[in-house]
């Protein structure tokens, strides 16, 4: 399965646009971080130096994983991996836009990657944000994240003048800072709400088209009730929405590419997904949180992700005209 | 190599590295004037934080209000009006060898304090709370080449979004034992304000490619800092922006390209 889809990617970018005109744009929040905190385990006892089979570059470096798939991909364009936190894998869809739109390259290799680790297992539960059940965003008994882990993908393309029907369009992105605090979003969700409104400038979509927004929609008592406000401001409360992560769980730095693969295949099956767990929408949040899958006609969706340190970016996909 | 040629307009520039207290400072070392010196970095208190942020912040926050700040007033722009493009390699290795050692420990205990300065983009996240920032910041990582990777960011906003742009990268030491597989010396923090048009405090024109040709080398004791610490990789830039007549140069960047850079100053 693995090796399909290395082919497939290799073949379909690497022969078409020469492996130098294809750039890599990862995001991750902790990489292979989970290696050095097992080593830290195994130091030496007299010297305190790490196993001799440590390695920093490809693991502990925030880099690895990007640095893994230009060599397994065997990819020859620029590289890089964003680490916004919670939104690194949602902004690679802006900057690698941005490099094929300059003419730095033609094609990109975006998505996200994040492994379990106990800095964030354990850091989470710090701030008292872990749920002990499956977290239930917007439930009004909602209570924290669930973790979880995710490699999601896809090849960005400079969009031909006559697109497929089955094409997925990146219309428009948007994003921006709260200037606010580093572990709560701004609580009238201000810079989320610039970053949708941004998208949907840069996309020329009205608010009132948006057919479904797939919310960061975390399962936290602030995230989603700050989401709640920011949404209804910049589309209006109506816009039916759901978070996926009731099925994922919050993965993190892979959120951002997952969650737009999940707005991909919305788009492509024409169905709206519901969120899964939450039962009880919770009626203090003014939105149309969705309960049952269902059919419907998408032309535009939305994606929210935000991170700490106030970073927010939305996307907007769509189908061809 | 073939490909597009990236350009913008240098408006402002910050440092703060071994024996380079400010770019100011730092223009008579780079031009030849005055010999460098290896001196420790010295990292300013960041006071433009409140004073309970200020405590809880390490060298990579010290280092980005330092160079940043310098680089928007030599550049006559509100810092809280331009994107930021934040770059290092390892980010604060301080905090990260706490979380290591005491997830470690039977208690695993780190503070929420801790967590949030663990994420790469901490830096970013004080910068918008220092300075009111609201514009897209990122935080970028690519190991040894991290700046080339930030500068290629910062250059593509430039052309695609037609805005300045604020680039900051900055890299710092690593305790033991991380020290002992990735040696980082010392402190080194640059920033550029880029922009779209020629403006009164504009600097240089700079035009970037990717190129297979080698990087080049700095000339006496700057090429062990340049080879040191990856966000140094920056000195033969700042070293064509530091003379009258500018020049071209190329810039270390990945293992498999190079940036080269015709830098042509606007006097």
């Amino acid at each position: 399965m693995l090796r399909s889809w290395y082919s497939h990617l290799r073949l379909r970018s690497a022969r078409r646009y020469g492996a130098g005109r294809v750039g890599v744009f990862l995001g991750t929040s902790t990489s292979g971080i989970l290696e050095s905190e097992i080593a830290y385990r195994h130091r030496d006892a007299h010297t305190g130096a790490l196993p001799a089979d440590f390695r920093y570059a490809g693991a502990h470096n925030t880099y690895s994983v990007a640095a893994f798939a230009l060599q397994a991909l065997r990819l020859a364009g620029p590289a890089v991996v964003i680490s916004s936190a919670c939104s690194s894998s949602g902004k690679v869809f802006a900057s690698a836009q941005r490099a094929i739109e300059s003419g730095l390259i033609d094609a990109a290799l975006v998505g996200g990657v994040d492994s379990l680790c106990l800095t964030t297992l354990y850091g989470f539960h710090s701030l008292q944000l872990v749920s002990a059940a499956p977290c239930r965003p917007f439930d009004s008994a909602r209570c924290g994240i669930s973790l979880g882990e995710a490699a999601a993908f896809a090849l960005l393309e400079r969009a031909p003048a006559a697109p497929a029907a089955e094409a997925v369009l990146l219309l428009g992105y948007g994003e921006s800072s709260d200037a606010y605090h580093m572990s709560s979003p701004h609580p009238q969700g201000r810079g989320a709400r610039e970053a949708m409104q941004k998208a949907l400038a840069a996309a020329g979509v009205a608010p009132a088209e948006i057919d479904y927004i797939n919310f960061h929609g975390t399962g936290t008592a602030s995230n989603d009730e700050s989401e709640a406000r920011a949404v209804a401001a910049a589309l209006g409360a109506q816009v039916a929405g759901s978070s996926t992560k009731g099925a994922t769980g919050h993965t993190l730095g892979a959120a951002g590419a997952l969650e737009a693969v999940i707005c991909a295949l919305a788009l492509r099956a024409q169905l709206l997904p519901a969120g899964v767990n939450t039962t009880q929408v919770d009626p203090a949040l003014e939105v149309n949180y969705q309960l049952r899958s269902r059919a419907a006609r998408l032309r535009y969706v939305m994606s929210n992700s935000f991170g700490f340190g106030g970073s927010n970016c939305s996307l907007i996909f769509g189908r061809p005209a | 190599m073939s490909g597009a040629r990236l350009s913008a307009y240098v408006d402002g520039v910050g440092l703060l590295a071994p024996g380079m207290t400010s770019w100011t400072d730092a223009v008579h070392v780079l031009c030849g004037e005055v010999p460098w010196v290896s001196a420790p970095t010295v990292l300013p208190a960041p006071q433009s934080l409140p004073a309970a942020e200020r405590r809880r912040t390490g060298p990579s926050v010290k280092l980005t209000l330092a160079t940043g700040l310098e680089a928007t007033r030599h550049a006559g722009v509100e810092p809280a009006l331009l994107p930021a493009v934040f770059t290092s390699s390892g980010g604060d290795g301080q905090n990260c060898h706490e979380i290591c050692a005491a997830l470690a420990t039977t208690e695993r205990q780190i503070s929420p304090t801790r967590f949030h300065n663990s994420v790469h983009n901490a830096a970013a996240g004080y910068w918008g709370i220092a300075t009111g920032a609201t514009p897209a910041s990122t935080a970028l990582c690519a190991h040894d080449a991290s700046f080339g990777a930030g500068l290629l960011e910062a250059l593509t906003q430039v052309a695609a979004e037609r805005t300045a742009v604020l680039l900051l990268a900055y890299d710092s030491a690593y305790p033991e034992p991380i020290n002992g597989v990735r040696s980082i010396p010392d402190a080194f923090g640059v920033a550029l304000v880029l922009a779209p048009a020629r403006g009164a405090a504009t600097l240089a024109r700079i035009e970037a490619h990717l190129s297979d040709a080698a990087a080049d080398s700095m000339p006496g004791a700057l090429e062990g800092l340049r080879r040191a610490i990856p966000a140094a990789r920056s000195l033969p830039l700042l070293a064509r922006l530091a003379v009258p007549q500018g020049g071209a140069v190329v810039l270390d960047y990945l293992p498999h390209l190079r940036l080269a850079l015709t830098v042509t100053r606007c006097p």
